[in-house]
């Protein structure tokens, strides 16, 4: 029946089970279908709002660099959700501000240094162009000018044209420095120094100066030659010139006088002579000719090499050159020109004596054929003709009148053609020459024309120069002026500071001299109270050993007192306490009236003892022995087991167990040493070998009923102890003052 | 505090002698007087007797460690 009825429980139970486990499930279903509808409602709305808030930072955050890098630097993996959204943070915020302000740094050093040595420079050149005053200094001034500018544009930074008078050395050399600017500027820290300019304007003025010496001696050799050897042509042409006007005046001088035969072959021979040095010089004239010219073209084809060179220094050498051959040139046609009509002149001379002599000649001959006894200088014959011979001498005569006036007649027209034509070619001729001498007038006055311009041009050159240097001087000047006020506003900070330094540098002098007499005086008042000091330690010293005296006394009463308390505890018995402590400790206290430690020591005695004295240790061993039995009866019980049962138990377990009468303690109390057998072996054995403090210690450790039971004996104890402790130090203290007041002998 | 354990017991063993005997008595009046002689109001009254006094033992063995609290109210 019982069976049965299990067996009906058990399905009825079953069953309720299984009824309730399928409504819970029902239930959480339900609750799980209801809630699962609002969890992924709930659900959803916070996904949505965390990537809106996701989307909207990340967003912000590329808009404003500043909030990035906030969020960045609070929230610890954004930085790398916003490199992946964003890309890296782009550095343009702080640092090229710095950069910015690192490179206009430089440009602005740049630039004061580039003044400087602008105006270095500019003095090293002012210094070489004053220098170079000398002959060739217009051109140099105006190379070295030109180099300025071209050194001025290139530290500015400022692209001059270049002067348009500037010729291709000076070209080529602009077009160097623009060179070495363009790369200074790609390295824009670099830049020539002063001294490299000036060296290489010295340079170049040196190479000028060489070439133009070398040049200025060519051309002034061949000017030289070419002088000479014009000089010595011209001196030819004259020498022939004077011998050609010689030879016709005495030409003519011959055909004019009539004199005696003598006279005539001798000036027949002069006649022959001048000739011969007429022809001699005019040859000498000639080669003299030839070589001025040869001379000419070589100074012509030096002057047209060196304008080939086309340096501008050289151009007033060239000038000059140019003028003295032309001028040479000139008198070399002049006196040519005059020896030429010189020698036509003498044609003419020539001729007309010719025909002088044909005709006299003639007429010689006529009146010889008639009257051949008449001589030929018949001018003197007046005297000596008849009328015979005058009459057919007059007719002949008036004849001779006739045919020479038919003759003349005749001539006269022939003449006239001949003149005409003589005319003619003579008008040719004269063209010819008035050509040749238009041409060769021309040809100076165009030479004459383009030494002018190129003299103007000279000039205008230098007037240019002149301008620029005045300009270059004004900038100088400007310059100067600014770097005086530069200078004088540095001057006036660097004063400032140096005023500051030196302000401060004194005071700290100050401070420290003050500090110095301060230290002494403090030194000397240390001295002084170290002496005052000693003295009265002396003066101590001395009440002290008065003191010391009492103290000594009053230590020899303690000590007494004590050792009277200490015999007091001597006189407990076996069962019964000792006397009251009372009246040792009054007399203890009495004795240590002003020691508080004494006293404190006093009052800590515990009332009991005072009042009803304390046990032995003897007397508490005894009692120790008997408690140990029925500590060990009530060993089990506690506040949780304290039934009867547990009571049996207990006893049972007293009576069962055996335990060593007295063990050992160890050292350090383990958890097992705290059964209540152990402890109280432990005790025993501590009690029996003198050590009360360590059996009340271990006796402490009891816990439950035996503890309950041994409480009396527990306070025992510590009275004891306490009264003991207390003594103990008091007599140790009490030694220990008459020890300190006891004086060595 | 050694003597007093000493104390308890006889207290204690006293007490539930009395108890019983007492017990005892009571039964045999009662089994006498209304159960027609039988062991069993003996039996009961002794069982009884000894069950208070020891119930009264333990208590008494007990009470050092029995904390009587007192319910505060809040005011």
């Amino acid at each position: 029946m019982l069976r049965v009825c299990l067996r009906g429980v058990k399905a009825t139970a079953q069953k309720s089970s299984g009824r309730i486990r399928l409504t819970n499930v029902q239930q959480c279903r339900e609750y799980t279908t209801g809630e699962s509808s609002g969890a992924s409602r709930v659900v959803a709305a916070g996904l949505l709002t965390v990537t809106g808030g996701i989307g909207g930072t990340i967003i912000y955050a590329k808009w404003d660099h500043k909030f990035r890098a906030a969020v960045e630097k609070n929230v610890p993996y954004s930085e790398w959700l916003l490199g992946l959204a964003l890309g890296p943070a782009s550095q343009d915020a702080g640092l090229p501000i710095r950069k910015q302000m690192e490179s206009i740094q430089p440009p602005s050093m740049m630039e004061k240094q580039m003044r400087t040595s602008k105006a270095k420079s500019e003095k090293k050149l002012k210094e070489t162009t004053e220098s170079a005053l000398s002959q060739p200094t217009q051109n140099i001034q105006a190379e070295a000018s030109a180099e300025a500018t071209q050194i001025i544009s290139a530290i500015s930074e400022v692209q001059s044209i270049p002067a348009p008078c500037d010729t291709e050395p000076a070209a080529a050399a602009a077009a160097v420095l623009q060179e070495t600017e363009s790369a200074g500027a790609a390295e824009p820290l670099r830049e020539r120094s002063a001294e490299e300019v000036a060296a290489r304007l010295a340079q170049q003025n040196q190479d000028e100066k060489d070439i133009i010496a070398s040049l200025s001696a060519r051309l002034d050799d061949s000017l030289a030659s070419s002088a000479k050897a014009t000089l010595q042509a011209i001196g030819a042409q004259e020498a022939a010139l004077q011998a050609i006007t010689q030879h016709t005046h005495k030409l003519k001088e011959a055909m004019e006088t009539e004199g005696p035969t003598e006279e005539k072959s001798t000036q027949w021979k002069d006649l022959e002579a001048a000739l011969a040095d007429r022809t001699t010089s005019v040859n000498v004239a000639k080669t003299a000719l030839v070589k001025a010219n040869e001379a000419l073209d070589g100074l012509k084809s030096v002057i047209d090499k060196s304008r080939g060179l086309k340096i501008t220094a050289a151009r007033p050498l060239i000038l000059a050159a140019e003028e003295n051959l032309h001028k040479m040139v000139v008198d070399l046609d002049k006196v040519v020109s005059k020896v030429q009509s010189a020698e036509s002149e003498a044609k003419i001379v020539a001729q007309y004596t010719e025909l002088v002599n044909e005709a006299k000649q003639q007429f010689q001959r006529e009146v010889s054929s008639l009257t051949p006894e008449i001589q030929a200088n018949w001018k003197g014959l007046t005297g000596k003709l008849s009328t015979d011979d005058l009459n057919a001498l007059i007719a002949h005569a008036h004849r001779r009148i006739d045919q020479l006036n038919r003759e003349l007649a005749e001539q006269r027209v022939r003449g006239q053609i001949h003149m005409e034509a003589a005319l003619e070619q003579q008008r040719a001729e004269d063209q010819k020459a008035l050509d040749k001498a238009v041409g060769t007038a021309t040809q100076h006055v165009k030479e004459e024309a383009r030494l002018d311009q190129e003299r103007k041009l000279a000039e205008l050159r230098e007037v240019i120069e002149a301008e620029m240097r005045t300009q270059l001087r004004r900038q100088a000047a400007a310059h100067t002026d600014h770097v005086r006020d530069v200078l004088k506003v540095q001057e006036q900070e660097l004063r400032a500071e140096a005023e500051q330094d030196l302000s401060s540098k004194l005071l700290e002098q100050e401070t420290r001299y003050r500090q110095l007499t301060q230290e002494q005086l403090d030194d000397f008042t240390l001295d002084m109270n170290a002496a005052y000091a000693r003295l009265k330690g002396v003066e101590e010293a001395i009440d002290s050993h008065v003191e010391a005296e009492e103290e000594a006394r009053k230590a020899h009463r303690l000590w007494l007192s004590v050792e009277a308390l200490t015999y007091t505890l001597k006189t407990a018995s076996a069962e019964s306490p000792s006397m009251p402590l009372e009246d040792a400790a009054e007399a203890v206290r009495a004795s240590c009236v002003d020691n508080d430690f004494a006293l404190a020591l006093t009052s800590a005695l515990p009332e009991e003892s005072l009042k009803r004295g304390v046990y032995s240790e003897a007397s508490l061993r005894a009692r120790f022995n008997s408690l140990r039995s029925l500590a060990r009866r009530v060993a089990l019980i506690d506040e949780s087991h304290n039934t009867l049962y547990q009571y049996f138990l207990s006893y049972v377990q007293a009576a069962l167990l055996f335990e060593r009468q007295q063990e050992v303690p160890p050292t350090q109390l383990r958890s097992e040493d705290l059964d209540p057998f152990k402890l109280l072996s432990y005790a025993s054995y501590c009690l029996e070998h003198g050590d009360l403090e360590l059996a009340a210690k271990l006796v402490n450790q009891l816990r439950g009923e035996a503890r309950r039971v041994v409480e009396d004996w527990l306070t025992e104890a510590r009275l004891t102890l306490e009264t003991r402790q207390v003594i103990s130090l008091l007599s140790a203290y009490a030694n220990a003052v008459g020890l300190g007041t006891t004086q060595a002998p | 505090m050694a003597d007093e354990l000493g104390r308890k017991w006889d207290r204690c063993l006293a007490d539930t002698a009395l108890k019983t005997a007492t017990g005892v008595g009571i039964g045999i009046v009662f089994s006498v007087l209304f159960f027609k002689r039988r062991t069993w109001p003996v039996s009961f009254g002794s069982g009884l007797g000894l069950g208070m006094g020891y119930s009264n033992c333990q208590h008494d063995f007990r009470s050092p460690y029995l904390i009587h609290g007192r319910v505060v109210k809040d005011q």
